[in-house]
């Protein structure tokens, strides 16, 4: 074996030029498949983590059929006294028309409460957000997001001016910053948003009504999210006759699952664009195997000639294949990683970070090893094959 | 040592068979320096092909040290070659990218000698040929000469019961063809066995006995 292998190592180093273009297709083959996938894997983490922290602790409990005994503001106060849950805010939208002086856009009216402010994980640039008072009160005040303060009243500072948001005068008491902490902010960041006392929308719409259909629920510090989701279901359950076709409650890994899946099946469909071209590469070592093997036809003649027998000859030329293929796997995991590297230092201002995945670089090995048994197959059985005598006189 | 009895060989050339080796029969006995001689196309390839295992014959028997070999596979033809016989060819028949060294000890390594009896026994090998300063070297630094002294030590460094020079000296200048006869000449008197195959009267002349062939029959045997 080790005779063999020092064969293989020193055909190979005596045609560097041929080997190195044989290993090509390998190194790019391995490249292409250990940094795209390297890279997918990198973008998925930081993804799922931005997902995870748009706030995986939130769930969102639909209700679909209130039984006759819809959910009131009331109802959602008494559940929040819950040990294992810490806030709950209602939310009901509408499309409405914002207008400020001769500038007006259609805008999305969130109805909510106070609680929503610490539900959501917002963030207020300046004022304050909806009171309690306010919503008891059914008060005509809003709080806008950076980009209504920006495009429609024309300057941030703007607290305490009136808009009208169909046709109804809202005095602006807060400024919300448009950033990326918070899933909602993620979805309607660049869009024009503002959060109006649940009770004042209830007025303006036609559709949102007192019955609460839609509200947010978060866990209670020092418990967790399934806590706070068993003991939302229980309450949700015992309100609608232990009907669970009546509401759902959904948390953000639902999201979290989507994203993974759809990531590792881009994983998996650039992987196999690549394997394609490691099995390109495999084509490419069984021709020059091939040539080789004629080349060497009186090489093969003298070894057999001096006894060498056919199981000799075939793993001499077995090992060449999987030696030429191995050390082209060796060069394109090191150029990956490479890379890597850079890439790594390319996208440090985006905040990801790109590994050498072990488990496709394992892939990457066992794939090449046996292209080079399968591909190498074939020309090392056709040299071992050779009589002696033929292959003695080939070529005089 | 080596008997043959009525060997044949057919090939066939287009539509056309040729009878290669036709009843051929000889005794060669241990320890012989014998020549088989023969112009071109006499068959004496064919013959020097089936008593070096390098082919088998399509009739008659042939006895390698008392042990019929047509029932062989290909691979124990491998075997009977590695450790019975060694070969010396009008060309050389070394491997260009080995060393003189690495050359001697290929047999060796298929016989699956341990590496440090391999060295001593290639040491000895080209130390018997005069090449022991010239072990590193590449077949292609060295002179046809020296090339066919190397080819000699890979024939002898397994110890094998018979050495068959195909035209050893075909390729060679006169004198230094004479160096390399000198050598079997003296591989002779150590006991050696050799069968020398040429279609030159002079180096046939050099041999104890001469086996003569034409057109596939062996057609004198001068003792």
């Amino acid at each position: 074996m080790t005779q063999a292998l020092k064969m293989a190592l020193k055909s190979i180093t005596g045609n560097k030029l041929r080997a190195f273009l044989t290993m090509l297709g390998i190194i790019i083959g391995v490249m292409a498949l250990v940094v795209l996938v390297s890279l997918v894997s990198g973008t998925t983490n930081t993804v799922t983590d931005a997902v995870s922290s748009l706030g995986s602790s939130l769930l969102t409990v639909t209700v679909s059929d209130d039984k006759g005994s819809p959910v009131k503001l009331s109802t959602l106060t008494q559940w929040a006294e819950d040990e294992d849950i810490g806030a709950i805010a209602p939310e009901a939208s509408q499309s409405s028309t914002v207008k400020y002086g001769s500038t007006s856009d259609s805008i999305t009216v969130y109805g909510t409460t106070a609680s929503y402010y610490n539900v959501e994980g917002l963030n207020l640039l300046l004022g304050r957000f909806l009171k309690t008072s306010d919503v008891d009160n059914n008060t005509y005040v809003c709080v806008i997001n950076e980009t209504v303060a920006t495009d429609i009243v024309g300057y941030l500072d703007c607290v305490g001016e009136e808009i009208s948001l169909d046709g109804m005068k809202f005095t602006i008491v807060g400024v919300l910053e448009d950033d990326d902490s918070s899933l909602t902010s993620v979805f309607s960041s660049g869009s024009l948003v503002a959060y109006i006392p649940y009770s004042t929308l209830t007025r303006l719409s036609s559709s949102v009504t007192s019955d609460i259909t839609s509200f947010y629920v978060s866990a209670a510090d020092g418990s967790d999210t399934d806590a706070a989701e068993s003991a939302i279901t229980a309450l949700l359950l015992e309100r609608f006759e232990e009907d669970e076709d009546a509401f759902t409650v959904s948390d953000q890994s639902v999201l979290e699952d989507t994203v993974s899946s759809i990531t590792s099946m881009l994983a998996v469909l650039l992987g196999g664009i690549a394997g394609i071209s490691l099995l390109v590469g495999g084509i490419g070592i069984m021709n020059i195997m091939l040539v080789t093997v004629t080349e060497r036809t009186r090489e093969i003649g003298i070894r057999k000639g001096i006894g060498a027998s056919r199981g000799v000859i075939l793993r001499q030329f077995l090992m060449e294949a999987v030696v030429i293929c191995m050390i082209g796997c060796a060069i394109g995991i090191f150029l990956s990683w490479l890379i890597l590297q850079i890439a790594s230092v390319v996208a440090s201002g985006l905040s990801l970070s790109f590994q050498l995945q072990g488990t496709v670089v394992l892939v990457a090995v066992v794939f090449c090893f046996l292209i080079g048994v399968i591909f190498g197959l074939y020309p090392a059985n056709k040299a071992a094959k050779m009589k002696p005598i033929d292959a003695l006189h080939y070529g005089g | 040592m080596i008997e043959l009895n009525d060997v044949s060989k057919l090939y066939l050339v287009g539509e056309e068979e040729v009878r290669a080796l036709d009843h051929a029969s000889m005794h060669i006995y241990p320890g012989e320096f014998v020549s088989i001689i023969g112009p071109s196309g006499s068959g004496k390839s064919t013959l020097m092909n089936i008593i070096g295992c390098l082919d088998t014959a399509d009739a008659g028997r042939y006895l390698l040290d008392g042990i019929p070999i047509e029932d062989y596979t290909e691979n124990d033809l491998a075997r009977v070659r590695n450790r019975k016989i060694g070969f010396v060819f009008q060309n050389f028949n070394l491997i260009a990218k080995l060393t003189a060294e690495e050359n001697v000890e290929l047999p060796l390594i298929y016989q699956g000698v341990k590496k440090a009896e391999r060295r001593e026994r290639v040491a000895q090998a080209l130390n018997r040929v005069g090449l022991e300063k010239r072990a590193k070297h590449l077949p292609t630094e060295l002179s046809g000469g020296q090339q066919q002294r190397v080819a000699i030590a890979r024939a002898i460094v397994t110890r094998p019961s018979l050495i068959l020079a195909d035209e050893p000296t075909g390729n060679l200048d006169s004198k230094t063809g004479e160096e390399i006869m000198e050598i079997f000449h003296e591989l002779h008197s150590q006991g050696n066995t050799i069968v020398l195959i040429t279609h030159d009267d002079e180096v046939a002349r050099q041999a104890a006995r001469s086996i003569h062939i034409l057109d596939g029959h062996v057609t004198e045997v001068a003792v």
